[in-house]
């Protein structure tokens, strides 16, 4: 091939892309999130704390484990609207495993993660099976999980006690078993994304399905694995949850799904599928909460509150969209 | 030639782009009243780079246009669309939901008090449809029930509503039939009379030679030649526009025809593949040809197990052994290997890397227990962008930003690092400039050379009759005929290509057929 000196193909800057969502973003991410902590410790004298810091830590782990599973579902370009409902699922049978059969603490939480797991797969198999999209199959999970939630504890908050306290008790610097095993899982989960095949497929499904599967790799036991995970991490979080409220409770997690959602997509990772990272989701996660309680500690009313936090999210979803369409400008 | 003709309508002069490099330099140019432009010259020679300058998509580095005895710096692309400057582009501008009438008032839609008048709209609509030929389409006819030439010839009449006095055409004949493309030469003859100044962008030489009177060749961004077109023929053209000479032939290297490595018996699917049977041997470049909709599209990706066969099978090897494959994965497992159609759409993971990209189906051989080895990864691409001779800025760089060849040739790429032994390629050099066409042919032979089975599907029967071995004739879904290199003529192949078509209602709603030869 002759080279041909005004081609502007040849010279183009090299872009990385997939998993890396470049310097630029994590930088965005971490300046946000400094920002919102140097305007609240401004506003109110209490936030700059060993408290605030230290309730943060706790109430974190459920949601860092739900987004990081959430992250994989939106980089193989689904959703999972039932992680709230599979949570509550979770924690009702870990009280029936443990005040109904007597089980101790260890099969019980098992149990749990493995029938969050089970609903996340049937989630999976029925979109991949059927061709759906995930959005409708998973708000037909979503109602059938907190109803047999309902029907484990018979609609009622199932006192379990201090089983598992010991997940949330700070064992040093007011930090929890429960937030470094999140820790453990981000760090885990993105070294899957960006080290290992399966998380190569994930890109590759999230980015073009038929190109993978024309590449001689069938994508539908992936695509069920990832809502298998996102199940498994639903339950890992309930057992989160459980430990702190010492209890199960089957309306827990009501909502949850959206602020999950809103997490990632606030880290950045692509709603249309293809792009993402659990390091960015993290980022998400910590402005999320930090605004939340930033704004609890201003005293700003739950209106003013859910105003805000739904404004910060519409924010995400357009620089999102703006991302996407550079990528695609590109091509 | 009208009267008109020496009536200058644009003039540009010393017109440049450049993005991170310059991509097009200095170009100097006039359009004139009742003149068609024929404007060529190989992928990335900056055609449509300069169309979008003139019609307002891009402004301009360097350089200045005269419109109509004005300065014209259109903002964009509506701005030169009210002045009367259009261009009609290669990639589909219509709500496929909208009917025909919807989709071509769309921007002025006839209506009383908001409410759409589906009474004059339907008679503007007849009107404007009349003047491309497309008088037999219901004006209430979903866009997207048409076929993809009627499509075009809608995208065409849409641009023809209102003023206008330059229109640029972007490969219109890509996707149509040629039926569809006498009407549309007729209607550019039409609006050459009226006195539109017409830039035609097309590399099928004998279309420009058929309705152009003069044509600009550009290589790389700068303009070769600004002549009367009759002062030359193809090979000329073809000259000036790679700048060297094309031979009638090309090497393929000595090879042995081994015996069968694919057999291909009783391939059916629907009416699109019928009863199609084939073999072909080691180190055979076998071609399929046969017009848009004959099906061999749709062969392919029945042997690849793409889509599902209704009855027949393929067996592979020596002896043949019957195999059952019922996905792309099986395909792969068995030694298949299918370079698509639609590069973008179904072959590349456009916005992902290189490496990505040719990694994507060879992870196992980069990886460790799941693990990916980066530095294997690396040096995999880094060797196939090498053997490829694919320019980039190495393996990082997004697929997305290379040239049409070279995208194909990361395809290609990927799968020679596994070792298949029966190769499908459709279309393969299809919107890949010259050059990197022979690039591709000069890889086919050296396959074929390895002992591999080829088989090559091409919309360019000269293509396939430069390198292909046999050539088997699709015709509606039925292989008509198989010619060795030594019995074909181009007749006796489009005659074949023509064959299936003719008992049945041929014309019937865009099954009208078509060759490029």
């Amino acid at each position: 091939m002759k080279t041909t000196p005004l081609d502007n193909q040849g010279a183009a800057p090299a872009r990385r892309s997939g998993t890396y969502l470049g310097l630029g973003t994590y930088l965005g991410l971490a300046g946000a999130l400094l920002a919102m902590i140097v305007l609240f410790s401004f506003l109110s004298s209490h936030f700059w704390s060993y408290n605030t810091f230290s309730t943060l830590a706790n109430q974190i782990p459920d949601l860092m484990v739900l987004a990081v599973g959430m992250t994989f579902v939106l980089i193989i370009g689904g959703i999972d609207l039932s992680v709230g409902s599979v949570l509550a699922l979770a924690a009702s049978t870990v009280s029936v495993a443990i005040l109904g059969w007597g089980w101790g603490m260890v099969p019980a939480a098992l149990l749990g993660m493995a029938v969050a797991a089970l609903a996340g797969s049937v989630t999976g198999a029925v979109t991949v099976a059927w061709r759906i999209p995930s959005f409708i199959v998973s708000l037909g999970v979503l109602e059938m999980a907190r109803g047999l939630a309902y029907q484990l504890t018979d609609s009622r908050t199932a006192y379990i006690g201090d089983t598992y306290a010991w997940f949330s008790n700070p064992v040093a610097f007011g930090i929890s078993p429960s937030f470094i095993i999140a820790l453990l899982v981000i760090v885990l989960a993105q070294l899957i994304l960006t080290r290992t095949v399966f998380g190569r497929y994930l890109i590759g499904i999230g980015t073009n399905e038929e190109a993978v599967r024309l590449a001689g790799i069938d994508p539908r036991p992936y695509k069920v694995l990832v809502f298998a995970l996102m199940g498994l991490l639903a339950g890992l979080a309930a057992l989160f949850q459980v430990s702190r409220l010492e209890a199960a409770d089957p309306n827990a997690g009501s909502g949850l799904e959206l602020q999950v959602i809103a997490a990632v997509v606030i880290g950045g990772t692509s709603l249309m599928g293809g792009r993402g990272s659990v390091i960015s989701t993290f980022f998400g996660v910590l402005i999320i909460s930090v605004l939340a309680a930033g704004l609890a500690q201003i005293g700003a009313s739950e209106p003013t509150k859910r105003i805000i936090t739904g404004a910060v999210i519409v924010i995400a979803v357009v620089l999102d969209t703006y991302r996407s369409r550079r990528a695609a400008r590109r091509t | 030639m009208s009267a008109s003709a020496q009536h200058v309508v644009l003039a540009a002069s010393g017109l440049g782009k450049t993005y991170a490099q310059p991509v097009l330099g200095e170009v100097s140019l006039t359009l004139r009243a009742g003149e068609v432009l024929a404007l060529t010259g190989e992928n990335g020679a900056g055609k449509s780079t300069l169309s979008k300058l003139i019609s307002g998509l891009e402004t301009p580095t360097t350089g200045h246009m005269q419109y109509r005895g004005q300065p014209y710096a259109p903002a964009s692309r509506s701005d030169a669309e009210r002045l009367g400057v259009r261009m009609v582009m290669q990639e589909l501008n219509l709500l496929p939901t909208l009917t025909v009438a919807e989709n071509l008032f769309l921007d002025n839609l006839p209506s009383r008090f908001g409410w759409v008048n589906h009474k004059r709209l339907r008679q503007l609509a007849s009107a404007a449809m009349a003047q491309v030929g497309l008088d037999a389409i219901d004006p209430d006819t979903p866009v997207g029930e048409l076929g993809i030439g009627h499509q075009q010839m809608v995208e065409i009449a849409r641009n023809l509503i209102g003023d206008c006095h330059v229109l640029i055409l972007d490969e219109p004949t890509a996707m149509l039939t040629a039926r569809e493309v006498e009407l549309l030469f007729t209607q550019i003859e039409r609006l050459r009379q009226r006195g539109v100044a017409i830039v035609y962008i097309s590399h099928r030489l004998e279309e420009l030679q058929q309705v152009a009177q003069r044509i600009v060749v550009l290589r790389d961004g700068k303009l070769v030649c600004d002549e009367p077109i009759q002062r030359y023929t193809s090979d000329q053209l073809v000259n000036l526009m790679v700048g060297r000479e094309l031979g009638e032939h090309i090497d393929l290297g000595q090879r042995q025809l081994g015996a069968p490595l694919l057999q291909v018996n009783n391939l059916s699917r629907g009416d699109k593949v019928r009863d199609v049977s084939f073999e072909v041997r080691a180190g055979e470049i076998f071609g399929i040809s046969g017009l848009i909709g004959a099906g061999r599209t749709e062969l392919l990706r029945l042997i690849y197990g793409a889509d599902a066969a209704d009855s027949g099978s393929v067996a592979l090897g020596q002896p043949p052994q019957r195999v059952s494959i019922d996905s792309p994965k099986a395909a792969v497992k068995a030694g298949i290997a299918l370079i698509t159609e639609d590069r973008k759409g179904e072959g590349l993971l456009l916005t992902q890397s290189i490496s990505a990209n040719i990694a994507l189906g060879n992870l196992g051989a980069v990886s460790t227990a799941g693990v990916l080895n980066a530095d294997a990864e690396r040096a995999l691409a880094e060797r196939q962008i090498q053997a490829m001779r694919i320019r980039s800025a190495g393996p990082h760089q997004v697929v997305g930003e290379l040239s049409g060849g070279n995208q194909q040739k990361v395809v290609i790429g990927r799968w020679l690092e596994r070792d298949c032994q029966v190769l499908l390629f459709d279309e393969p050099t299809r919107g890949i400039d010259v050059g990197a066409k022979f690039d591709i042919y000069g890889l086919l032979a050296a396959l074929a050379r390895q002992g591999k089975a080829l088989v090559v599907v091409s919309s360019d029967l000269r293509e396939l009759m430069l390198i292909c071995d046999r050539i088997a004739v699709l015709s509606a879904g039925r292989l008509i005929d198989t010619f060795q290199r030594e019995h074909w003529s181009q007749d006796q192949l489009l005659a074949a290509a023509f064959a299936g078509y003719q008992k049945r209602d041929a014309m019937l709603h865009n099954a009208a057929p078509r060759m490029d030869a």
